[in-house]
């Protein structure tokens, strides 16, 4: 298993290096001058130099990206546009709230999803397999930012169960938790739709199979055949679209962080933006990619747990 | 063989019936079909695919997709109880313990993702109460049993570290683990090598007699049933049409339906060429009325309109078969 | 022209009318259509004519859906809010089509070290998060109408050139196309005229439900700030601009919602009636 893990990280940098020299293209390949998308058309010659130096954007093509390079290697993400602090600090100390977000969510789309896709897959057509379909419409359907104004409006604006504006401070673990539930339920209720509808099919294939037959014919009851024999083998395929999913998820946190107002990456994103904050911007990018990055090990790395032909062969 | 008399015998069936819903319409796919098995005693059920044979054999582990195959008459007894007549509970009580079954293919008969021991034990925990412990060291002995070889340190295996006849002999060691007075076998060792197959068959010899098992073995090689049955029953199109001692049966294949596998069954000494037979078993919504193999028989007539019953065979009250033009007088 | 997808078609489309969803889909999204095409005979007052004396209005005779902080009519800004919508999603995820599936048949075509290259581009374009790509992309270009189609396109391709490569890698396996070869076909005209059409299927199907993305990328980025500048209107806009005045207005910011909500829902249920239509092994 150890050198399954340290096999895994190894493939993982090659991926990781193409994805950050990515973000350095992106950043850079655009037609016209950053400087003037900066500070305006107006802006005098001397101020765009000024600019121009600080970015690093003087030096050659190589040297900046040789720069890029060995800062991210050490940690550092550069220096804020507008504030002038390090990135990596204004990350960290944001990165907790979008963690605690995206783990809240992947646990209620987890827990809704796998038991309704196993219910729906158990009896076709029936109301389990109608409301799975509904789920899996509106999933695909709703934005982020859509469902979460609707939440909002319906739980915080008109039954008032929520604040519109949930500030939690330090040392309020009770509000915190408050201020958790419907962006977390937002999020999750969305990814609801991706699980079940992999665990809905994967159970129709699974019990299908003869190792299932094998299993009824130990005379083991019902629920232990669903779920240690089926659906123990569905759990690829879920842990598959969980993996998947982070990427549409981390894309989701940004617009629900947003909608209720919470601290995180998105709430950053959307400060860069609006401050034309372009190196602030760019260490989001590389942050927001190295999540995938770990997202997609962890992915794998689930699989060795849960199927005992990835780590034996 | 045992004097014991067919009520008494482990498997007992009567008139078994199962229809299988094709559209909206009940056919019958196994009609009117009886035997019984002793212990110790092995019953051959022959013919080609889509004879029926599997569908008796899941009808008596009462194994049948719920919505759209089902028993709809005769009695089912296993080891004393009514398995048509009992609850679904009660069934779940007696599979995998008092009546076992290995199936054709071994390769996805185990699940993937649990240990082999686990899957060996699964039934001890289930029926006797065992703990994982006692499980796992019954497993072990189990393993040993169907020989195999380091058994102690492969019970944390998973099946695809196993070959095909490997795999096998785990199905067998998981289907005997309560020690089962039935067990019934459905092609165990067609998806195998030859090689193979004749080890796997003379284990599963040695272990009915060792464990005293009724064994309904499911087959379409009759060279297997030479080797290892006591009687055969041959199937076609969900009829018994033929049914007697292993000997007998080979001595004087009576139906046009067992002189054709015969014919068809490749021999060493092999001095006539083989011959297959023609044509194949009609679809269940194609059936004919009456005699089933009417549409390929060599001697049919316009007798076979009206299915035949069973008649003995040279005066042998053991041996019978469904065939108007082998009535004795 | 052999295995053509064209001898299928009339099977595909009896499935496809026999699954009520896939009708109910094509209803919904004509009607999204036409609203667009008809906003300016349809809207009831000029979609940027502002009114002090109207403002944050709730729904009522006048104004259907109310009207904004500016006074603006909320319907009428909803219906030409669909022109833009629209218009984003169509050429860009057409844009994305054309390009990904051109690089996507070339690559498995060919083969060698162009595929590999192309395989490699498309991994690593894809490990970023759809919105994530679009944000980044019109954030360095500038928000204007021809950049946010470019930046929706541009996330477009990877996806498209993956399933166009996979299916012309198991075409060129078939026996037509070593047929064409041994005519003594151009490798332009194979591709084109005997590759294509049978893994358009496919595409089709892909281009409808990324569509939906396309449409929900864009009312995205509008909502986060990033579209065409206002005061034109775009849904994403108008419910940016009903968040500010959740409180007092919520009426803005449901109505634009439901029209992004039955388009999404109309494209996905067209995509997926398509999807089960096409597919031989049938409904999941």
């Amino acid at each position: 298993m150890l050198r399954f893990v340290i096999k895994r990280l190894l493939t993982a940098i090659p991926t990781l290096w193409a994805v950050l020299t990515t973000v350095f293209i992106l950043v850079r390949v655009v037609p016209g001058d950053p400087t003037i998308a900066i500070l305006g058309d107006q802006a005098s010659e001397a101020a765009r130099a000024e600019l121009r130096d600080k970015l690093g954007l003087a030096k050659p093509i190589l040297a900046q990206y040789v720069d890029f390079m060995s800062q991210i290697v050490q940690g550092d993400l550069g220096r804020s546009l507008s504030t002038n602090r390090p990135i990596t600090d204004d990350v960290l100390a944001v990165l907790p709230y979008t963690i605690e977000l995206t783990l809240a969510s992947l646990l209620v789309g987890t827990v809704i999803g796998v038991p309704l896709g196993v219910l729906a897959a158990e009896k076709r057509d029936g109301f389990a397999d109608w409301f799975a379909r509904l789920f899996s419409l509106a999933g695909v359907s709703f934005p982020a930012f859509v469902s979460g104004i609707l939440l909002l409006i319906a739980f915080a604006v008109e039954l008032r169960w929520f604040p519109v504006i949930s500030t939690s401070k330090p040392g309020d673990p009770w509000g915190r938790f408050v201020a958790l539930v419907l962006p977390s339920l937002n999020l999750g209720l969305l990814m609801v739709a991706y699980v079940t509808r992999v665990t809905r099919s994967g159970m129709l294939k699974a019990l299908g199979e003869d190792y299932v037959r094998t299993a009824r014919a130990k005379g083991l009851p019902h629920r232990i055949v669903v779920w240690r024999h089926a659906f123990r083998n569905v759990l690829v395929p879920v842990v598959t679209v969980v993996g998947l999913y982070l990427g549409v998820l981390i894309g989701n946190a940004v617009l629900t962080e947003i909608v209720f107002n919470r601290p995180g990456i998105g709430k950053l994103i959307v400060t860069a933006l609006n401050q034309r904050d372009y190196s602030l911007l760019q260490g989001l990018m590389v942050v927001s990619a190295f999540a995938i990055v770990v997202a997609n090990i962890l992915t794998d790395l689930t699989y060795g747990l849960v199927d005992p032909r990835v780590k034996t062969s | 063989m045992s004097t014991e008399p067919a009520a008494t015998a482990p498997l007992s069936v009567e008139g078994l019936t199962t229809s299988i819903l094709v559209g909206t319409t009940w056919y019958d796919a196994v009609r009117d079909i009886s035997f019984h098995v002793r212990p110790k005693e092995t019953l051959a059920l022959v013919g080609e695919s889509g004879c029926g044979k599997s569908l008796t054999a899941l009808s008596v582990m009462g194994l049948l997709p719920p919505a759209a195959v089902r028993v709809t008459s005769g009695r089912i007894v296993v080891d004393g109880v009514d398995m048509t007549a009992a609850d679904e509970p009660t069934r779940e009580a007696m599979r995998g313990d008092r009546i076992g079954m290995i199936f054709q293919e071994p390769m996805t008969s185990l699940n993937p993702v649990l240990p082999i021991g686990f899957q060996v034990g699964e039934a001890l925990m289930r029926h006797r109460g065992f703990t994982r412990r006692q499980a796992r060291e019954r497993a072990r002995e189990l393993l040993e049993l169907v020989r195999v070889p380091a058994a102690a340190e492969r019970l944390d295996a998973y099946p695809h570290q196993f070959s095909g006849g490997m795999r096998q002999r785990v199905m067998i060691a998981l289907a005997l683990a309560c020690g089962p007075r039935v067990l019934i076998a459905d092609e165990p060792t067609t998806a195998l090598d030859v090689t193979i197959q004749a080890q796997v068959l003379a284990l599963m010899a040695d272990l009915q007699e060792k464990e005293g098992l009724a064994l309904l073995l499911i087959t379409h090689n009759l060279g297997v049933v030479a080797s290892v049955a006591d009687r055969v029953m041959v199937m076609y199109g969900g009829d018994v049409v033929e049914s007697g001692p292993v000997h007998a049966f080979f001595a004087r294949p009576t139906h046009p339906y067992s002189e054709a596998l015969l014919a068809a069954m490749p021999r060493i000494e092999g001095d006539l060429p083989l011959q297959p037979i023609p044509g194949q078993v009609p679809s269940l919504t194609e059936m004919p009325v009456g005699c089933r193999f009417q549409t390929r028989c060599p001697i049919r007539d316009e007798r076979c309109a009206v299915l035949p019953p069973m008649t003995t065979v040279a005066g042998d009250p053991d041996h019978r078969v469904r065939c108007w033009a082998r009535v004795e007088a | 022209m052999s295995t053509s997808a064209a001898e299928f078609r009339p099977s595909v489309l009896k499935r496809a009318l026999r699954s009520g969803g896939l009708l109910f889909g094509i209803a919904l999204v004509v009607v999204m259509i036409v609203a667009a095409i008809a906003a300016p005979w349809l809207a009831p007052h000029d979609p940027n004519a502002q009114d002090v004396l109207l403002v944050l209005t709730p729904p009522d005779a006048a104004h259907l859906f109310g009207t904004d902080a500016f006074g603006r009519d909320v319907l009428s800004r909803v219906l030409w809010g669909a022109r833009i919508s629209l218009y984003v999603g169509f050429v860009s995820t057409l844009a994305g089509v054309i390009i990904g599936t051109a690089i996507g048949v070339v690559a498995g075509y060919y083969g060698g070290i162009v595929d590999r290259l192309v395989v490699a581009a498309t991994d690593v374009l894809l490990s970023f998060p759809q919105l994530i790509m679009g944000l980044l992309l019109v954030a360095v270009l500038g928000a204007s109408l021809g950049n946010l189609i470019i930046a929706i396109a541009v996330t477009a391709i990877p996806a498209f050139v993956r399933l166009a490569r996979g299916s012309t890698l198991t075409m060129r396996e078939r026996d037509f196309v070593d047929a064409c070869r041994t005519l003594g076909f151009s490798d332009l005209r194979i591709m084109f005229l005997h590759v294509l059409p049978n893994i358009l299927d496919e595409i089709v199907v892909m281009a409808s439900l990324w569509l939906a993305s396309a449409i929900r990328t864009e009312a995205t980025l509008a909502f986060i700030g990033l579209s065409v500048p206002p005061p034109t209107a775009t849904w994403g806009g108008i419910v940016r601009e009903g968040f500010d005045n959740l409180l007092d207005a919520p009426w803005m910011s449901i109505f634009p919602s439901l029209a992004i909500l039955a388009v999404m829902i109309g494209l996905n249920l067209v995509g997926d009636g398509l999807r089960d239509a096409t597919d031989p092994k049938g409904a999941p």
